[in-house]
């Protein structure tokens, strides 16, 4: 079995703020991050992959079939984005590194057989860098 | 516990399957098809597993496991063309994946697991591709 990583940059703004929450602990959880009027980060997203080779091909994932995948669910919706004015998901969910993992994994998840038809490969991990000091990391159950 | 230790060396190879005609190949692997070649930089990233010895306090004295890298990947890689002059990609496409496995065929004679084995191969072919492999 391989594991095939790509690499992925997009850079957007958000606010972390939770609205069950009063401003003053708002304040107190989130910080700086808690700025009204937002701030922005260049997120840097490893996308794994996880299958066996194929001997015609000599590969365990299509990158450019990846690379289409990501860009369609992923770029094109966070690039250059404010996510939580832009972004349907973020209208319920504070937009922490660690939801945007799980968002950016439901993307690839839901049209994940549209493009990798068969059992392989699978979609096995989603690694965000919000800054190159904060790292989050979702892995699926495979 | 597990120890890594990177080497690099620079190579080029193209992307295409003899038993494909070169827009089949084109198709498939895209610019990495250029049947003239080109090049990347590669990182590789050996991992070996074991417990440090009681007495020295090393998993494997990295000076021994530099020697085996040079030995078994920088010499027969380093400014190669991959397809005309390192077997078995003179049969087999050089792609990362089919790279990633060679080199661990090449390194896991060397670690049996006494005491350390070979725990993972990750090969870079730029900052943006990786491979990971662990054996079959």
């Amino acid at each position: 079995m391989f594991r095939v990583t790509r690499r992925y940059e997009f850079a957007a703004s958000h606010r972390l703020h939770a609205p069950q929450l009063s401003a003053e602990d708002n304040r107190r959880l989130y910080g700086k991050c808690n700025n009204p009027y937002g701030h922005g980060h260049n997120y840097v997203v490893e996308v794994s992959a996880r299958g066996p080779i194929d001997a015609g091909t000599g590969r365990a994932v299509d990158t450019a079939a990846l690379d289409e995948l990501v860009k369609r669910q992923v770029l094109e919706a966070f690039e250059h984005r404010n996510l939580n004015a832009e972004v349907e998901a973020f209208q319920h969910m504070v937009p922490t590194s660690e939801n945007l993992g799980v968002e950016i994994f439901r993307r690839l998840q839901q049209n994940w057989t549209m493009v990798f038809p068969g059992d392989w490969p699978k979609l096995e991990k989603i690694r965000i860098a919000e800054t190159p000091r904060n790292i989050f990391e979702v892995t699926a159950d495979l | 516990m597990v120890i890594t230790r990177q080497v690099e060396f620079s190579a080029s190879h193209v992307c295409s399957n003899p038993a494909l005609s070169e827009a089949e190949n084109r198709d498939l692997y895209g610019a990495a098809a250029n049947p003239h070649g080109h090049g990347h930089n590669y990182v590789v990233e050996v991992s070996l597993q074991g417990e440090p010895d009681p007495v020295t306090g090393m998993v494997l004295d990295l000076k021994l496991l530099k020697e085996i890298l040079h030995r078994e990947v920088v010499e027969p890689y380093d400014h190669r063309f991959l397809n005309h002059e390192v077997p078995p990609f003179d049969r087999i496409v050089p792609t990362t994946e089919n790279i990633a496995r060679d080199i661990w065929n090449r390194l896991e004679p060397h670690f049996d697991g006494t005491p350390q084995r070979l725990y993972a191969v990750r090969v870079y072919e730029t900052p943006g591709l990786f491979v990971d492999y662990q054996g079959e």
